[in-house]
């Protein structure tokens, strides 16, 4: 199934209007903080003479607004950066332009993507395309909603633990986290340097194929890409898939269960032979992501000082210039995040927190390892529930926390994981299933999942 | 006042961290020229430097290869893996809120240093490890407002951090000398001290002499001459001796160095010390080597201080001739070159004339030539060894070649310097002076024993001569003549 192969048939001009005019009409989802239609129209107009060509030749996308772009603010979804236009681009942006797709606006998402629902947007949460009294998720919503909605074919993510996925099993479409170090992070606002990824929301998964095929490869301004290994591939006979027992417990939302395995009952139909394992370590995960992740922010956002760019605060001190800046320009779940990562940072702590955390880190690593050793696959639900409604956890961060324990081993282990559609619940709200790979398994993963798609 | 009496009384223990600017083309994790020299501020930057959203540091390699051979140079272990990690603070001068630096696992390990002092010993100083790094930028105040220049910032430098091995400011000063020339002999920087290539921390401490235990130390930071390396550690080593004397504790703190007053003052104490929050840089690779890649970085150092030393000894130089010699590479390459395709007294005689002529400029501006071939200076040389020049004349010619191409031989018959040893030339002098009524007092002198007398006839024939006659010549002419 693609829905890209109908843009390509159109002219590009007609495909960048007809999607800044669904845009429009679905304004009311706030899943767009900003338009590009200067650069986007004048990009369709060469993509028409023929001066542009290529795979994406007249495609239009939306990124997420952590991205680099020209021609358009790059806020991601702060105060701190609401009037910030990039002087460059992304590397993902610069390759998929270079094969003729348009980039025509950008998507909302948890400020600094610092979430999992969208509403910690300085522009306010962005709603579930099946129910707009539901989270889009996050913290890539904004990118999840517009690809539901049908405005764009795909939409850009990025995934630190759970930030692709997530948002895309809560509005039925196709999230790729690849594994570490396949797509550039270069000119994506870093979260956590050690598990940021760039990935694609997308309407199917051959569509997603095509995306991660153009944008993975070896960047010289990325120390940390791996050489390029990505390619579509045809299943070879049957698999071995391991179903995560921990993940079917009963702090599992029932219908997310019953979804899960249905999806396991089509991968058996296939030929594939799945079982259920168990993995000692994931109870660890959200403790050593939450120590991880929040140090790693922590240092990343440092930079925004408000002495180069970016909101400044009236101040009469350099240190109020400082502390004004920052109070103003981030939101409480950044600076929450901020305070947890100085704070296990500190000397007198960094062994206790951050050194152990790592430590463990690493045994769970391990364990990944043995399991695919027998497994070419593991499987499980992407989050314990379908969208929980606006507000519903705002008020109780351990307990938003709690909706990313699912997707943040894959994170912390640079495994490639993507979340794909199965099935709604009886209100009508979208439930996906995740499947893990061992590193550079992203291809197979994708395979096994077009087969039952 | 401490009187001698009392500072005798005392050790002083000093450890050294120096920064080394290293003379790569790019940043350490940029494409941005690493030449800020001279350059309009925030025109030597990159995106990088400048800490934008998204930007991610690309290492260079050539600093990784200037490391390992400053640890070549230092008598270090290069390691195997080295890794990358983050100093968190916040100030205008540092872009992203951190500075990238090697925490726990530095490029160089363990290592020495032996530097010689004038008095012939020799300090020798073991090298705890050293790092890489990145510079900041540069705030200028103007009264109201502040400016900030990132021309600097990400410059890579390496952070050489010495054990606690000297007890002398002298030894301090040694040691600062010492490395210098071993960095910017292995070319690892340009070495330029005016404008911060190279700038020391001194932390030192007292102690009773016999005592097990060291004193608390203070900083002095930012000291950026070897001369005030050593003026920095006698003035602590007085004032902490001072405090102590007066029953007062020494507080462990930062300090600065003015070389107008000659004083350090206290900049910051212990409980200001900022928590870095040090944490592994994970945008950064380990950095990994194997043995051969060490090696080939390695390969084709150039020879350092103690080789020169070595090879001079046979020349038989006063240790501070060679030390001023060696002050700058190239006269040390020169002087090497010259003692091979010439001989130890050439050599050893133009050793003399670099050695004064730095002498004459002062050692850290010794940029006094730009001709540094061999051939004219041990010619010149060669010339005084034939008696074809008087040693005043070929300091003369040596003034000139310094900055010329031209032949010592060209030089001295242009200014008519060459010496005659022609013996009837200087015969007809002698004996013209010896006819003068001037000199009948001379020689009546030297006639009735008063050997000293013949200084003023060798004199005159100097004068008639204008100064080409060979003295030695001379004087034998007039003995032969008057006996």
């Amino acid at each position: 199934m693609t829905v890209i192969a109908d843009y390509i048939g159109r002219t590009a001009r007609e495909n960048v209007v007809n999607a800044l005019l669904k845009a429009r009409e679905n304004e009311e989802f706030n899943a767009i903080l900003s338009y590009s239609e200067e650069r986007a129209l004048e990009r369709a107009d060469k993509v028409d003479s023929g001066e542009i060509t290529g795979r994406l030749a007249g495609v239009p996308f939306i990124a997420k607004d952590n991205f680099l772009t020209l021609g358009v603010t790059t806020s991601a979804a702060s105060n701190f950066l609401k009037d910030f236009k990039a002087p460059l681009q992304a590397t993902a942006i610069e390759k998929l332009e270079a094969e003729g797709a348009i980039c025509i606006g950008k998507a909302n998402l948890d400020a600094f993507a610092h979430g999992g629902s969208t509403e910690n947007s300085a522009f306010g949460p962005t709603k579930n395309a099946f129910n707009q009294e539901h989270v889009a998720g996050g913290s890539s919503g904004g990118s999840a909603v517009v690809v539901a909605l049908g405005i764009v074919p795909f939409a850009l993510g990025s995934d630190t633990g759970g930030s692709i996925r997530q948002p895309a099993s809560f509005n039925n479409v196709v999230g790729i986290k690849p594994t570490y170090g396949t797509v550039s992070r270069y000119g994506v606002v870093a979260m956590a340097s050690s598990t940021d990824t760039i990935g694609v929301l997308a309407s199917s998964i051959e569509d997603a194929e095509l995306v991660m095929d153009i944008m993975s490869g070896q960047d010289t301004k990325d120390m940390t890409t791996l050489p390029d290994f990505f390619a579509p591939a045809q299943l070879e006979g049957p698999k071995k898939i391991g179903v995560i027992k921990e993940f079917m417990d009963e702090g599992v939302d029932s219908e997310v269960k019953a979804a899960t395995e249905q999806y396991i009952e089509a991968l058996k139909q296939k030929g594939h032979v799945v079982e259920e394992v168990s993995m000692s370590l994931l109870k660890y995960a959200l403790a050593i992501y939450y120590i991880v992740v929040p140090a790693e922010i922590s240092s990343n956002l440092g930079r925004y000082d408000g002495v180069r760019y970016g909101a400044r605060a009236e101040a009469g001190t350099l240190g109020e210039l400082y502390g004004l800046s920052r109070d103003q320009g981030f939101m409480q779940e950044n600076k929450r995040r901020i305070m947890i990562g100085s704070y296990v940072l500190s000397s007198g702590f960094f062994d206790a927190y951050y050194l152990q955390a790592q430590k463990a880190r690493t045994l769970l690593v391990d364990e990944f390892n043995t399991l695919f050793k027998t497994y070419d696959a593991l499987i499980g639900p992407v989050a314990p529930t379908p969208a929980f409604k606006l507000g519903e956890n705002t008020s109780d961060p351990v307990k938003m926390y709690l909706a990313d324990i699912m997707t943040v081993p894959a994170s912390l282990a640079g495994l490639p994981a993507i979340s794909v559609p199965a099935g709604k619940s009886q209100n009508g709200l979208p439930i996906g299933v995740q499947l893990i790979g061992a590193r550079k398994s992203d291809a197979l993963l994708m395979a096994l999942a077009k087969e039952v798609e | 006042m401490a009187t001698q009496e009392m500072l005798d009384q005392y050790d002083m223990t000093i450890g050294i961290e120096c920064h080394v600017q290293l003379a790569t083309t790019s940043k350490l994790f940029s494409g941005a020229d690493n030449d800020a020299r001279e350059k309009e501020p925030n025109t030597a930057t990159s995106p990088i430097d400048f800490g934008l959203p998204g930007m991610l540091p690309v290492l260079n390699k050539e600093a990784i290869v200037l490391a390992a051979r400053a640890g070549k140079a230092l008598n270090s272990e290069i390691a195997h893996v080295s890794r990358f990690d983050r100093k968190h603070y916040f100030y205008p001068d540092l872009p992203k809120g951190y500075q990238i630096s090697q925490m726990y696992q530095p490029i160089i390990i363990g290592g020495h240093v032996d530097a010689p002092l004038l008095d012939g010993d020799t300090v020798t100083v073991r090298i705890h490890h050293a790092h890489l790094e990145e510079d900041a930028g540069k705030l200028t105040h103007h009264g109201t407002y502040s400016l900030v220049d990132l021309n600097r910032a990400g410059t890579p430098l390496i952070e050489i951090v010495s054990e606690p091995d000297i007890h002398s400011a002298a030894g301090a000063k040694a040691y600062a000398t010492e490395l210098h020339r071993l960095m910017t002999y292995a070319g690892v920087t340009l070495g330029n001290l005016y404008h911060g290539n190279m700038r020391f921390d001194v932390n030192l401490s007292v102690a009773k002499k016999g005592a097990t235990e060291l004193g608390t130390r203070a900083e002095v930071k930012n000291l950026n001459s070897f001369r005030s390396v050593e003026k920095a550690a006698e003035y602590e080593f007085i004032r902490q001796v001072e405090l102590l004397e007066k029953g007062e504790a020494i507080v462990q703190e930062t300090r600065g160095w003015s070389d107008a007053t000659g004083k350090t003052t206290s900049q910051r104490s212990k409980e200001d010390a900022q928590d870095y929050r040090y944490m592994p840089d994970a945008d950064i690779p380990p950095v990994v080597l194997s043995d051969e890649d060490i090696a080939a970085m390695q390969a084709g150092l150039p020879a350092l201080p103690a080789t020169y030393r070595e090879a001079w000894s046979s020349l038989g130089l006063d240790r501070s001739v060679i030390e001023s010699l060696l002050s700058t590479q190239s006269y040390a390459v020169l002087i090497s070159e010259i003692q091979q395709s010439f001989n130890d007294d050439v050599a050893r005689r133009v050793a003399h004339w670099f050695s004064s002529a730095v002498a004459q400029t002062g050692e850290e501006v010794a940029i006094i030539a730009s001709n540094f071939a061999p051939e004219g200076y041990g010619e010149l040389a060669e010339m005084v060894e034939k008696n074809e020049l008087s040693s005043t004349a070929a300091k003369e010619i040596f003034q000139e070649l310094l900055t010329s191409t031209d032949t010592p031989r060209s030089i001295a018959e242009k200014k008519n310097l060459l010496q005659v040893s022609d013996e009837s030339a200087i015969l007809s002098i002698v004996q013209e002076v010896l006819n003068d009524p001037a000199s009948a007092q001379s020689v009546a002198d030297i006639k009735a024993g008063q050997e000293k007398a013949i200084g003023f006839l060798v004199g005159q024939v100097m004068k008639k001569s204008q100064g080409k006659a060979n003295p030695a010549l001379a004087q034998k002419l007039i003995r032969q003549e008057l006996a």
